[in-house]
């Protein structure tokens, strides 16, 4: 990495002080104006609506990071680089712990709405299988000894669950009738988004938890490249 | 065509090496059929009746199971040496499409099977035969696709059979779904026409599931 020592900023610490900033700055807007902003009133929701400023994000989020993961593990196998894999384990790894605060999100709105926090809802189910899904992954990183042979193998799997895991998300839900906002005539998001007063939280919420996402994985991927940077010196 | 005749000379390859190292087909076959046996005298004993439900669920979950363990060794029992020779002899997707369609064939065997000695030991409730092999024989396809690439990339892992299950599992779970969907189907006897769009769904997962094994393997396979 080579950097301008003569003006000591670059166009990249620019950028990197935007996002970064702007991350944090969306990020408390959302914690206060999620909780304290006026919402409709409706039936059954009543306040738990306001789960739309931190479930959903988190989905859509950690579906984004491992959307990063898959493209990372196919640049991986045509580029070869090692970095590539780094990234491809990184984002996985901050998808799954998105995806695990969404799940534990998701099932505090539904112990109020639904009446219980686990009603093994299609929705629900479907969620488990992606997280066992990445989980898998995780744990065939850790049954590989690392180099070459872990990257590739594991890029493999990467590509292939995510394959497969796109006709499960269509799928799944249909077999059985679906609780879940948006499934089985249910009104979803788009219901209320007549009410402008939800969509001014609710888009800078996506941005602000794709951003907090993105953020931590590529702070993993900086520190995983200085170990290997370490491992190369010691070898 | 040079393809086509790699894959032929991969598929007898297969056959002769089960042929000849009798154990594995013969262990699979005794491993079924001591599965079945079991969930007879855990469940079934004493009142023949089983609940349809219980019967499907159970008749997919054995063949799962077997299957599983039946694909598994594909990759593990070769060793690092003999794969090298394939690799300077043949196509990596030769070896994939090959691997694919033996073991979708031993599958399909493992199925029928499971359902006869299923339907000796409890009873057999399917009233439309006709649709219950069909639904084997594509459900067969996806399960031997995902299970190949996985066990491919189990052989190269640490404790290969337990990493095996946890890959395909979850993987597996679009195929299984469709298929114990249109098998209830064909239990219950409804009209084909119920079925037409699960078993188009079922052949559109398989053709996927096939196509990325198709894809993705070259990429496994060069170590």
């Amino acid at each position: 990495m080579k950097k301008n020592t003569t003006s000591g900023i670059t166009a990249g610490d620019i950028w990197n002080y935007i996002w970064k900033g702007g991350t944090v700055v969306l990020l408390f807007y959302v914690l206060i104006a999620g909780l304290l902003n006026d919402v409709p009133r409706l039936a059954i929701l009543n306040e738990t609506i306001r789960a739309l400023h931190f479930h959903v994000p988190m989905w859509f989020s950690m579906i984004i990071l491992f959307t990063i993961s898959m493209v990372s593990s196919i640049m991986y196998l045509t580029k070869g680089r090692q970095s590539l894999d780094v990234t491809a384990s990184a984002f996985v790894n901050m998808g799954l712990v998105l995806g695990t605060l969404g799940l534990v999100t998701g099932m505090a709105w539904a112990k109020y709405t639904w009446g219980e926090p686990w009603s093994n809802d299609p929705k629900q189910l479907m969620s488990l299988i992606a997280m066992a899904i990445y989980l898998a992954y995780v744990i065939l990183r850790m049954a590989i000894p690392a180099g070459d042979e872990r990257a590739r193998v594991s890029a493999v799997f990467n590509i292939f669950a995510f394959a497969v895991m796109i006709p499960l998300l269509f799928i799944l839900p249909r077999l059985t009738d679906s609780l879940h906002p948006g499934n089985g005539g249910n009104p979803g998001f788009n219901a209320y988004d007549l009410d402008s007063k939800l969509r001014v939280v609710f888009y800078p919420a996506v941005i602000a938890w794709t951003g907090l996402g993105i953020w931590i994985s590529t702070l993993q991927v900086r520190m995983q490249k200085i170990r290997l940077q370490i491992e190369d010196l010691d070898a | 065509m040079r393809v086509l005749k790699e894959i032929g000379g991969l598929i007898s390859k297969e056959l002769i090496l089960e042929w000849r190292q009798a154990y594995a087909i013969n262990s699979i076959l005794l491993y079924l059929g001591s599965v079945v046996f079991i969930c007879y005298l855990s469940i079934g004993i004493g009142n023949n009746q089983l609940n349809p439900i219980i019967w499907n669920a159970l008749y997919w979950i054995i063949l799962l199971f077997v299957a599983v363990n039946g694909v598994a060794k594909s990759f593990m029992l070769e060793g690092k040496g003999r794969m090298l020779y394939y690799y300077s002899l043949v196509s990596p997707v030769a070896v994939i499409i090959s691997k694919i369609v033996y073991n979708s064939f031993l599958t399909i065997l493992l199925a029928l099977l499971g359902l006869a000695a299923y339907s000796f030991i409890m009873s057999n409730p399917v009233q439309d035969m006709q649709l219950f092999i069909i639904n084997i024989l594509l459900a067969s396809l996806g399960f031997a696709g995902v299970l190949t690439l996985t066990s491919g990339i189990a052989a190269k892992a640490r404790n290969s059979a337990t990493i095996m299950s946890i890959l395909s599992f979850p993987v597996i779970i679009p195929v299984l779904l469709m298929a114990i969907k249109i098998s209830k189907n064909a239990m219950d006897g409804l009209d084909v026409s119920v079925s037409t769009k699960p078993l188009m769904t079922l052949g559109a997962i398989d053709v996927l599931i096939v196509m990325t094994a198709i894809i993705l393997f070259p990429y496994l396979w060069r170590s």
